[in-house]
């Protein structure tokens, strides 16, 4: 343990967004007691007094260190909850990526359901694609014994001011045995209509024992403004369940992103978690994975995209609590401009959890001088006969490979674009589902393809600078 | 006799500050196959990353003209489009790129140069078919990421699986046989020699003579210390694995002390 050291002030007055948003859910209150069930009551409750009390996370906090939350406080963020579901007609969707996707979507707007954007099919008994708004009323009792339960709203403030705040979200549940064909689109856009509001999605995504689905969480903004989302979702995997979870944050460059997917899963159970982030101005993304149940697999598997100034924040604790369980994270970031990438990857091996194989990398391109990248992979162990792996790099294009592909006759500038964007598809390719690994890979190149060609053809200083051959 | 393929005059050149060739020079005729032989050090790496134009290189005086061009002002892509290759003596793992995308996107840029049309995926699978047999490599080579997970002889079979299918009219083989087990060298060899023609010309570089058992060459180079200080046929090959590099050395400074 570290010496406590005297703060000049250990109660600190709340920051004024934390008091802002407190405020924001009381006045609320009265409302809720009145048309929310009681235990839903308390859990906002539960959620807004944790956050309250806690506050948003300083510099000084060591799981946010690289991660400044000034910039939350240019804005009176005002939570979208109770306010009214706003219009959208479906023209506004036209040309969507991922539009062609078949299977369910459940669109929301600023947090809200929008029944006329979405479309779920009949699926077989059992199978259950709703909005928690629709949920509610017919599968109040599954939601109410497992809504919460996962997602520990003392692992990060952003979960608790979700638990106080979320409007609406997806509730899937599939059946014992149960596969579903088809990807289910969980769609969440953000109209950019009233700059300053604050949107809460809330996922609840079971699997029961056997079952098996691929679900979407898709983040759009339609406008360039400054919204906050900050989205949780929880993730029950039951024995032997299969998942393939991909999660697409492409909201505007001046918004605000935080996420936390809570994956919890039982014996045998294989989730891979792939997360494709190339939006928002400060983007912080939380895996909390527990793998609570021998044989249980989690790949977890990140693109992040960052240019301008844009800051890409990835957190997770893996934490194996049971014998023969495997993890792999593999995270890829490309930074340009005088963007930022920090990752903070923990490993937890508990007593007992023998035979681990775990597995963790981190590997930041820079495109720019002015681009930087924190990473701090950690393993922690606590049992003996694992295998664990992990490892980090920060840095430019590997001037060998460039040079092996002019070698072969390719120009310097489509090599240097070669590897950048095969830096990419280690992270894509991971996608099992082909028709969405295609829609991902196609948005990943668009965005390699919108850099400009001297900082994605060139590396700056050590005498190597000069322009771009002028096509 | 016909142009050279390669002429290479009194050519000097080092790295960081460091002079590694003392002027070299050497000319290579279509059909002919040469060897590069020397010692650790002596410059023959140096003698191909120049050829090749990796960077940080510094060429400080002579020639080297490749088919009738300065080859030293051509950047190294334009090399390979004018039909040289590097077979690489660390083959570069380029996790991410396809082999297929890769290979045809070199085949394709080298056609673009000659004025032809550039092959589609099926025509470039037909191409590449009987090469990849050639090397008895398999075929799911071509859906794998670039030397990604290769075996040390995978990788060497691959660089002359690339020579095969970008057909050079000057290969220049960079210690092909380090850490290569015989079967793989003979496989190698093997691939290497179905590709000479009366038209193209090869500069193989080694340390052993064993590579030489199984490509023949017309002459053979002896590199040291940065010069050429013996050149002769296929015999001297065996002579300096009979009796090493040092007597040469000794030879060599006898001969310039007196």
């Amino acid at each position: 343990m570290k010496p406590l050291v005297a703060l000049p002030d250990l109660n600190p007055p709340p920051d004024p967004v934390t008091e802002q948003l407190t405020q924001a859910f009381t006045s609320q209150e009265e409302r809720l007691a009145r048309i929310e069930p009681g235990w839903l009551v308390a859990l906002r409750k539960a959620g807004i007094a944790r956050f309250a009390d806690v506050g948003l996370p300083t510099l000084r906090d060591e799981d946010w260190r690289f991660t400044n939350l000034a910039p939350l406080q240019e804005h009176r963020f005002q939570p979208t909850l109770g306010r009214p579901t706003p219009d959208l007609p479906a023209e506004a969707l036209d040309g969507l990526a991922l539009g062609d996707l078949p299977g369910d979507r459940l669109v929301f707007v600023d947090g809200h359901h929008s029944p006329a954007l979405s479309h779920i099919a009949s699926h077989g008994p059992g199978v259950v694609v709703e909005p928690f708004s629709l949920a509610m009323a017919r599968n109040a009792d599954a939601i109410r014994i497992t809504l919460g339960q996962h997602a520990d709203l003392t692992k990060s403030p952003f979960v608790a001011l979700n638990q106080a705040c979320f409007s609406d979200g997806a509730f899937v549940r599939i059946p014992r045995g149960h596969r579903l064909d088809q990807p289910v689109h969980l769609l969440f856009v953000s109209t950019g209509r009233d700059p300053g509001i604050a949107i809460h999605p809330r996922n609840l995504l079971l699997l029961e024992r056997d079952a098996g689905a691929t679900i979407v969480e898709h983040y759009l903004s339609l406008a360039d403004a400054p919204t906050l989302t900050n989205a949780v979702t929880e993730i029950v995997a039951g024995e032997n369940a299969r998942m393939e979870h991909i999660r697409l944050q492409d909201e505007s460059k001046t918004s605000f992103h935080f996420g936390f997917v809570r994956l919890q899963q039982a014996a045998n159970s294989n989730v891979a978690a792939h997360c494709i982030s190339l939006g928002a101005r400060l983007f912080r993304h939380e895996y909390d994975p527990s793998l609570d149940g021998p044989g249980a697999e989690c790949v977890l598997n990140g693109l992040y995209l960052a240019k301008g100034r844009q800051l890409a924040d990835h957190h997770m604790v893996v934490d194996h609590a049971q014998p023969n369980c495997a993890s792999h994270e593999y995270f890829n970031g490309i930074l340009a401009d005088q963007s930022r990438g920090v990752f903070h990857g923990r490993i937890l091996i508990r007593p007992g959890a023998q035979k681990t194989d775990a597995k963790q990398t981190n590997k930041n391109l820079l495109l720019s001088n002015e681009a930087r990248a924190n990473s701090k992979p950690q393993l922690e162990i606590y049992a003996d006969d694992v295998k664990c792996t992990h490892g980090a790099t920060v840095g430019q294009l590997d001037p060998e490979a460039v040079f092996y592909l002019r070698a072969r006759g390719i120009p310097e500038e489509t090599a240097r674009r070669m590897l950048v964007h095969s830096f990419a598809g280690e992270i894509t390719h991971r996608i099992q589902h082909n028709g969405l690994r295609e829609a991902l890979d196609e948005i990943v190149w668009d965005w390699l393809e919108s850099l400009e060609a001297v900082q994605i053809g060139r590396r700056d200083g050590s005498g190597t600078h000069s322009v771009a051959h002028p096509h | 006799m016909s142009d050279p393929i390669l002429d290479i005059r009194d050519l000097r050149a080092g790295v960081e500050g460091r002079d590694i060739l003392q002027g070299i020079s050497l000319t290579i005729q279509p059909g002919e196959v040469h060897a590069i032989m020397g010692p650790n050090g002596s410059g023959k790496s140096t003698l191909a990353s120049v050829l090749a134009g990796r960077d940080g290189y510094e060429v400080r005086g002579g020639s080297v003209n490749f088919l009738g061009q300065d080859l030293l002002e051509l950047a190294p892509e334009e090399r390979a489009r004018d039909g040289l290759f590097l077979a690489f003596q660390y083959p570069v793992e380029i996790p991410g790129v396809n082999s297929t995308y890769f290979l045809k996107a070199a085949l394709n840029e080298q056609r673009k140069h000659r004025g032809l049309t550039p092959v589609d995926a099926m025509e470039f699978l037909t191409l590449v078919r009987d090469k990849i047999k050639l090397l008895e490599l398999n075929e799911d080579l071509l859906k794998r990421p670039v030397n990604a997970g290769f075996s040390g002889g995978e990788k060497k079979r691959n660089e002359i699986f690339q020579m095969a299918v970008l057909e050079p009219r000057l290969a220049v083989l960079d210690e092909t046989d380090s850490g290569l087990d015989i079967d793989a060298l003979r496989v190698v060899a093997n691939g290497v020699n179905r590709l000479k023609s009366a038209d193209n010309a090869q500069l193989v570089i080694t340390h052993y003579q064993r590579l030489l058992d199984y490509i023949v060459p017309d002459f053979v180079h002896v590199l040291m210390n940065g010069r050429i200080v013996r050149s002769g046929g296929k015999e001297l090959a065996l002579e300096l694995e009979e009796r090493g590099y040092d007597w040469i050395a000794r030879e060599t400074q006898a001969a310039t002390q007196s």
